[in-house]
């Protein structure tokens, strides 16, 4: 029986807060942490299946023509090898998150360089992989596609527009202004596992082994990509191993394995090299952001411009959302904002951890703190007087927002008031500085389903088809489901990861823990009332807790109220009128200690720290690591990720872990966070938001501005490598 | 070629392509799926695995290369059921998030651990021929070769510390 929820209302009953289990909130360990640090837990090229053969992937190694397999026949013929596949339904990019549809297919032209346009199988391996290095690939007819996207032609972003007041005259009767542009580089997401798929077919039915973020998405562009239906497609992710927006969207190597596995008869597995993970599935795109601000003479903002270029491949439309937060994050009543998309050959450009607040609002607050500077005012201070009553576009309400919190006690826990004027503070070779910016994500309710079933013997069941990419979904379902129904943890079994499951919101833009998580409150809240009517009292007045069921002054076995029977609720979430009704985003604040190595310009955090607000937090521990993970992020923003593209073909010049570098353990100091308590009744009825790219969102300018105060140097072409603060020293 | 290992204590006798790394060998020709692929190039250690008591990268040696070595892999360090004080420690600190990196994490940490006990000096050590200690510094340069993308850092430090103290 489904029960469904629309979330047209503020959610002000908090019944969460009502119930006596003590669960969620709590800093539960994982549940399945016992089999991913035995490893046990099973990822996607992981499935022990029969008969099964493996297919390498080819790139393309330019970047237009026609595509010519010039000794295909020679290599279909080297020992083990079954195959030579070059099918017009191989993807040319994977799909964009909740695309719902494939994405441009073709194996034919190539559109970038490291397009994987063929798939070689073999019996083994080792056989697939060196036929894979023998094929020839030849592009006929090619001439140099256009891949920098400063001079590629470029399409404004109507919709994205923005001319509200005078920021000119603004800018002009300004006690104070700044006027920067800045530039961030392409970025990859690197998820530690690569991409890879299992395909096997029973008949006409599809079964695929997947590493995917989103399935119902996914299900519907594998079985649009190989035209066939969809009831055909099923799709088994229980773990995934990271993928921070790069397994969104249905990938090249899912279509080569089903296109293969069909093709022979046998099961085929396709695991991208980490090389082609790299060229052939998703960067951030690059980014020119010009930044102006106008102030009084206190630092208040009466005007704020916003202009951004970015790319993709044609006919793409993913456009990285740089302006997304601009357009609430501070005041000010004059405001301009506008959008560009150059149109060249790089890989696809899509969604990498927190697109748009990720570089946007780093942006955005390296001009704050230029602009505090200038100013002389603190860089807190300057914030805390631009945290704009209402939306200051729309003039809607904010929900819940303890942005001011977040500023002030984020200070004081990292000690802030020590900070050192510019270039002040020296120890030894190093040169110290405080840095620090805002953090401001919006948040998003999405459609999601999942079943609970409350069984005979006291324990509870939960299942959809939501995945946990390490972001702490098996924790915080059972944590919901066991508060509810009144069930100790270790009586709730969660299965996840599977379309023949309830179909959820997938795990992306940080709604995957309020969406799934609000499905299975509301099957709860149906069981609850179930309960309640066997027993014959209001659903209020029933108090579950441990397995016992208290109401009208007595307390029976959760069994001895089920008498055999099992219930099943199928709860649905769908979101409502409260999208639209008020400004929904989340909030916090970075404060970083940089030291900046006097004679090499190299930058060491040394200290680091968030404040984060996201309405009710629904596991501690894992929402912390949440946070700890995009802040590192930040660092590697901050100080070293580049995607490094040829200027003359726009290869990338360095796929793989050795060349673009995110963030050893040693570069990562010990990390501190502060959640603040917060309830959001018009996010969900759970009174949580997302958290899983709050921690990135600003996170790389604590640490630029932090080699600012450190050094006077102010770097505006991220990363922040030693050559260019040495350059300013 | 044949090829004897001594795998968690097991004698596996394997018919193998030359061509296989020890990596791959335990992932598809044994089904220890344990240890993981993240690079399969030597630049990540989520294949880390233990060798005659020594942690190295299996996707950057052949397997035939180890004919009658022992090899530790994440299956012996400890089952679901019967976990190493390491493994305890990593679930209790939230050492990881999505997992992948982190038998690799465990296996090296385990011999990183009896490297310090033998005074093995690191890149941050000051006295190369004193006792290194466990501090923050020490443990995340000894443990700089296993990337983790979800940035477990400073919960593995402290997981390996916890453990350390309490004798793994
Ligand atoms: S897989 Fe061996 S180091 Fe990355
Ligand atoms: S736990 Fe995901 S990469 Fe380390």
């Amino acid at each position: 029986m489904t029960e469904h929820f629309k979330m047209d209302a503020p959610a002000t009953d908090r019944r969460l807060d009502d119930m006596a289990q003590g669960l969620v909130g709590a800093p539960l360990d994982r549940p399945e942490g016992p089999l991913k640090v035995s490893g046990t837990a099973t990822y996607a090229n992981e499935w022990q299946v029969d008969g099964m053969v493996h297919g390498v992937m080819v790139r393309a190694p330019t970047n237009s023509g026609r595509i010519v397999l010039s000794n295909r026949d020679e290599v279909a013929n080297l020992p083990g090898v079954l195959s030579v596949i070059q099918d017009e339904r191989l993807l040319r990019n994977p799909a964009q998150g909740t695309a719902n549809q494939a994405p441009v297919q073709g194996a034919q032209h190539a559109a970038y360089v490291g397009q994987l346009i063929a798939v070689v199988v073999a019996e083994s391996f080792e056989q697939a992989r060196h036929a894979a290095q023998s094929l020839q690939v030849v592009l006929e007819n090619g001439e140099l596609m256009p891949v920098d996207p400063v001079t590629a032609a470029v399409e404004a972003q109507e919709d994205q527009a923005l001319d509200q007041g005078d920021l000119e005259g603004a800018i002009t009767g300004a006690a104070h202004s700044v006027d920067v542009t800045y530039t961030t580089p392409s970025h990859s997401s690197s998820p530690m596992e690569p991409h890879a798929s299992i395909a096997s077919w029973d008949g006409d039915d599809l079964t695929l082994r997947g590493s995917y973020q989103m399935l119902k998405y996914n299900r519907n562009e594998l079985a649009d990509a190989l035209g066939v239906h969809p009831d055909r497609v099923r799709i088994i992710s229980p773990y995934v191993g990271g993928g921070f927006g790069s397994k969104l969207g249905l990938a090249p190597e899912a279509v080569a394995a089903a296109i293969a596995a069909k093709e022979l008869g046998r099961p085929v597995s396709v695991a991208l090299q980490r090389q082609q993970v790299y060229e052939a599935t998703m960067r951030r795109s690059e980014t020119s952001q010009r930044v102006r601000l106008a102030a009084d003479a206190e630092g208040r903002l009466n005007g704020l411009g916003h202009d951004a270029r970015v790319s993709n491949l044609p006919g793409e439309t993913f456009a990285e959302p740089v302006l997304q937060a601009s357009h609430f994050l501070y005041a000010g009543e004059n405001r301009q904002m506008s959008m560009e998309l150059a149109r060249l050959h790089r890989l696809c450009a899509g969604s990498v951890r927190a697109p748009g607040e990720a570089v946007g609002v780093t942006v955005l607050e390296n001009a704050m703190d230029e602009l505090a500077h200038e100013a002389g005012i603190d860089p807190v201070e300057l914030r805390l007087r631009n945290i704009p009553e209402k939306d200051p576009e729309s003039g809607k309400e904010f929900s819940s927002r303890r942005f001011r919190d977040a500023l002030e006690s984020g200070a004081r826990a990292f000690g802030w008031s020590k900070r050192p004027g510019v270039m002040e503070r020296r120890e030894g070779e190093w040169l110290i500085g405080y840095g620090m910016a805002s953090a401001a994500r919006i948040n998003v309710l999405m459609d999601s389903q999942a079943r609970v079933a409350l069984q005979p013997d006291g324990r509870a069941r939960v299942e959809t088809d939501m995945t946990d990419i390490g972001t702490g979904t098996y924790a915080i379902l059972g944590q919901i489901a066991g508060e509810m129904l009144g069930l100790p943890r270790d009586r709730i079994d969660v299965v996840l990861g599977d379309t023949d499951l309830p179909p959820a919101a997938g795990s992306g833009g940080s709604w995957g823990a309020t969406s799934s998580g609000t499905s299975v409150y509301v099957a709860c809240q149906a069981i609850r009332r179930q309960l309640a009517e066997r027993l014959e009292v209001e659903e209020q007045d029933l108090l579950l807790k441990d397995g016992r069921v208290t109401y009208a002054n007595q307390t029976k076995a959760l069994g001895d109220v089920l008498q055999g029977d099992e219930i099943v609720k199928l709860g649905y979430v769908q979101p409502g009128d409260t999208s639209e009704a008020v400004r929904q985003a989340t909030f916090g604040a970075y404060f970083a200690e940089v030291a900046v190595h006097a004679a090499s310009g190299e930058t060491r955090v040394r200290r680091m720290h968030g404040s984060f607000a996201a309405g009710r937090i629904l596991n501690a521990k894992t929402a912390r690591s949440q946070c700890i993970g995009g802040m590192t992020f930040g660092i590697g923003m901050a100080l070293t990720e580049e995607l490094a593209f040829d200027p003359r073909d726009g290869h990338v010049a360095n796929h793989n872990l050795a060349e673009y570098h995110i963030p050893v353990n040693a570069d990562v100091p010990q990390l501190t966070v502060e959640l603040l308590e917060e309830r959001d009744d018009w996010a969900s009825p759970l009174q949580a938001k997302g958290i899983g790219e709050l921690g990135i969102c600003g996170a790389a300018a604590a640490i630029t501005n932090g080699i600012f105060n450190a050094t006077g140097v102010r770097v505006r072409d991220y990363p922040a490598t030693l050559d260019k603060v040495i350059t300013g020293m | 070629m044949q090829t004897n290992l001594m795998i968690n204590g097991t004698q596996q006798q394997l018919e193998l392509d030359p061509r296989t790394t020890l990596l791959d060998a335990l992932r598809h020709h044994l089904g220890l799926t344990g240890t993981k692929k993240g690079c399969d190039h030597g630049q990540c250690g989520a294949c880390t695995v233990m060798v005659n008591g020594r942690r190295i990268n299996s996707c950057l040696t052949l397997a035939c290369m180890h004919d009658e070595d022992e090899v530790t892999t994440i299956e012996g360090i400890g089952q679901p059921d019967n976990l190493s004080a390491l493994q305890k420690a990593f679930v209790s600190e939230d050492g990881f998030q999505c997992g992948y990196c982190t038998p690799g994490q465990i296996c090296s940490a385990t011999a990183m651990l009896e490297e310090v006990k033998n005074g093995w000096p690191s890149h941050v050590t000051d006295d190369l021929d004193g006792q290194a200690d466990l501090s923050t510094e020490e443990i995340s340069e000894r443990m700089s070769g296993n990337l983790c993308r979800c940035s477990a850092y400073p919960n593995i430090v402290e997981a390996i510390r916890k453990a350390a103290g309490e004798g793994a």
